[in-house]
């Protein structure tokens, strides 16, 4: 067995029966992957009918080019970066104005200084998790540059490793540690402009129920941040 | 503990270390530097925050990356596409 068999075998298929073209083999595959395929084009795109064509396409090319797979990457990797590509060729299409992600980052897409300093951690996992907090979790990745976004979905949204994300984009780790680190940071301070006003309320209730309670001041500055943030836009 | 108002501080000394903050709540930034940010951290209470936070963001996204996955409908159309209907469930 060569090494790159057995580098496919590590994931869990034959490499000589995908591509002898055994659709058992192959639904294998697709079952393996398919939700990830979907997940990484739903949010880089936003749009059922463009990510289900984008899964669609994924493993109609990887059907056809599993015959030439060199197996120098994973399968997953190897599926991810068509997928990517199927994703981005979506976008070129619909935003022409799109620019490439290999092209390096821009003072635009720098550190994003923290503006909003609360501790919002203490909030109950059912309110962080709630469905109006995922539909803000959604909507701060979609806010984020083209460049640090499809990075973020791999490298957190799909748990990919760091070389792994490299590999499907073709940059380097370095450079895949600089795009994750902003888009985080970013991330971050969106959620916490959220949550900060959902820890400001859930206080206030607190004190509303029991009154003589002589606690410590509330926090009081987030809204006065956010107010802050909001003219700087 | 319940928050301070807090000044808009962030020093210099936190802007240089902010770049590492990411790498550390994946507890992948080399020793040295992990050692410098421990340290500001006993010091900045800004900086624990945005750790602190920064880690929950992180953390929240990965929960729920966990329990999305694609609508039945979604799949059959693609094993349908693929020819390999068959093997839908299987």
């Amino acid at each position: 067995m060569s090494d790159d068999e057995n580098k496919v075998a590590a994931e869990g298929f034959s490499l000589a029966a995908l591509q002898a073209g055994d659709p058992e083999e192959f639904s294998k595959l697709v079952n393996a992957y398919s939700n990830n395929i979907y997940r990484l084009a739903i949010k880089m795109l936003n749009q059922q009918e463009d990510a289900e064509d984008v899964l669609q396409e994924t493993f109609i090319k990887a059907y056809r080019g599993l015959k030439s797979f060199d197996g120098r990457s994973k399968l997953s990797t190897w599926l991810f970066r068509i997928a990517t590509n199927e994703a981005l060729m979506v976008i070129r299409r619909k935003h022409p104005e799109f620019v490439s992600i290999d092209e390096p980052i821009d003072t635009e897409e720098g550190e994003q200084e923290p503006i909003q300093i609360v501790d919002w951690c203490c909030l109950p996992e059912e309110e962080l998790l709630s469905e109006e907090s995922r539909e803000r979790l959604d909507e701060a990745v979609q806010m984020l540059p083209e460049k640090l976004k499809v990075v973020f979905l791999l490298r957190d949204i799909n748990d990919l490793s760091t070389h792994e994300t490299a590999e499907v984009l073709g940059l380097t780790d370095t450079a895949v540690k600089t795009r994750l680190s902003r888009a985080r940071l970013r991330l971050r301070e969106e959620l916490s402009s959220y949550f900060a006003d959902r820890t400001a309320e859930l206080r206030e209730a607190q004190a509303d129920g029991s009154p003589n309670n002589n606690q410590e001041e509330p926090i009081e500055h987030a809204p006065s941040l956010i107010k802050e943030k909001q003219d700087d836009k | 503990m319940i928050n301070k108002p807090t000044k808009r501080h962030y020093h210099k000394n936190c802007q240089r270390l902010l770049g590492s903050l990411s790498e550390y709540v994946d507890g992948e930034l080399d020793e040295e530097l992990c050692s410098v940010l421990e340290h500001h951290l006993e010091d900045c209470e800004d900086c624990r925050i945005v750790v602190d936070t920064l880690r929950r963001t992180v953390n929240l996204y990965h929960k729920t990356a966990e329990n999305d996955v694609i609508s039945p409908d979604i799949r059959q159309r693609l094993y349908k596409t693929l020819n390999i209907e068959d093997y839908l469930e299987k």
